[in-house]
């Protein structure tokens, strides 16, 4: 591997080497939290926080990480974050934290967390390592925030709870899209930007 | 019977873990390309699953939940409520029980251990499993309903991987675009199957 500069290291992961789009890490949480932008944003805040803070720990501590037990090793480091963060939102933003149940907890099993620790963190040094760890964190935010801005734009004519376009059930003008409030359309319009990133990079297409 | 026989419906079914929660994509998308290694990854997760949920149901009931360690008889540990300690002690049980499981599969069952592969230990980062332990301490199950949850489930992400894997098979003969040939269809396509698992959540049990 070539030496990247920290510029490269943090915004590679954004359009380049997206870790939704292109490496497939991290699908689970983006699909169930983006009903609303208001749960995606707190999700991307959330994961971008614990990429971050488990990349500077594991870069920190990677030389003294025998081998054999390093994927052990990695769990506990990034479910002590975990744990941190999903007690944090308890204290400070509970309803938050009640619309999101269970994903806080699967933050752990997130793959991108897992997979720059494997193929990053463990090569570096902490302060790229925390980088890398932000960069693929932003890269996750950038997906979620487009998909979620979708559909709770055009599933209920809302922003942030704030009405944006006046729904025909409340008097207004427009009909909402019952369709992109159900789960599956996270999935279409995923396949869409991915769509549109690859006629952007066509170097990405995939060989199958 | 009937009460196990909803729930294992359920779990299959209305709440299918891939399909319906989004759980254990990763794995889902990346492994899916032909149907005998989804196949062979499907049971091997069904196994995993019908032994994690429950053992992590009795370590929620016996030591973890407020009040749970009752049964050592001393007042003060009664008292303590460790569930902040979940989450780490969960994924321990997990990573250990793919640990065994790939031991004794190698020792006992060389083909089906040799015919698996990489996929065991890939298991241990797949959000289906710990997913399906959160799930279960959610809804605070009995040590019986998480039994017949935890295989329901694996069943039903079993099941799922496996008709993906189907279709796309039959998809490498169509006219894809270019930028969506990969893995831009493969996500189209699994939102269409959720879309018609959508059917089964109006089913009352």
């Amino acid at each position: 591997m070539t030496e990247k500069t920290a510029k490269q290291v943090l915004f590679d992961p954004l359009l380049n080497n997206n870790p939704i789009a292109l490496q497939i890490l991290g699908l689970c949480s983006a699909l169930a939290v983006t009903v609303k932008l208001e749960t995606s944003l707190v999700m991307a805040l959330a994961v971008t926080a614990v990429t971050g803070c488990s990349g500077a720990v594991i870069g920190a501590i990677h030389r003294w990480i025998p081998g054999s037990i390093r994927i052990i090793v990695q769990m506990t480091v990034i479910a002590s974050l975990v744990i941190a963060v999903d007690q944090l939102l308890q204290a400070y933003a509970f309803t938050i934290s009640q619309k999101l149940s269970v994903f806080v907890g699967l933050i752990i099993t997130n793959c991108i967390v897992m997979g720059r620790a494997e193929a990053f963190a463990m090569k570096n040094g902490p302060w790229m390592s925390f980088l890398d760890g932000i960069g693929n964190g932003l890269g996750y935010s950038m997906i979620l925030i487009i998909v979620g801005t979708v559909r709770e734009l055009f599933g209920s004519g809302k922003l942030l709870n704030i009405t944006v376009m006046k729904p025909v059930t409340d008097g207004g003008w427009y009909p909402t899209n019952g369709l992109l409030l159900i789960s599956p359309s996270a999935f279409v319009l995923i396949g869409l930007i991915i769509w549109v990133i690859r006629t952007i990079r066509p170097e990405q297409v995939g060989k199958s | 019977m009937e009460h196990y026989l909803s729930i294992f419906v359920k779990a299959v079914f209305i709440e299918n873990l891939a399909l319906a929660f989004f759980l254990g994509m990763c794995t889902f998308l990346a492994v899916s390309k032909n149907v005998r290694t989804a196949f062979g990854l499907g049971i091997a997760v069904v196994v995993i699953q019908t032994i994690t949920v429950p053992v992590n149901n009795l370590i929620y009931q016996y030591l973890l939940a407020p009040g749970a360690l009752q049964w050592t008889g001393s007042e003060l540990l009664a008292e303590q409520d460790l569930t902040f300690v979940g989450l780490i002690s969960y994924i321990g049980v997990i990573a250990a029980m793919v640990q065994i499981l790939e031991m004794t599969l190698d020792r006992f069952f060389p083909p089906l251990y040799n015919a698996l592969g990489i996929f065991l230990p890939l298991i241990t980062v797949n959000c289906a499993i710990l997913g399906g332990t959160l799930i279960m301490v959610e809804r605070g199950m009995t040590f019986d309903d998480s039994l017949v949850f935890g295989f329901g489930s694996g069943v039903g992400w079993a099941m799922a991987i496996v008709a993906l894997a189907g279709i796309r098979e039959k998809m490498k003969y169509s006219d894809v675009p270019d930028g969506l040939r990969g893995l831009g269809i493969t996500f189209i396509v699994v939102g269409l199957m959720s879309l018609a698992f959508q059917a089964f959540s109006g089913i009352k049990l």
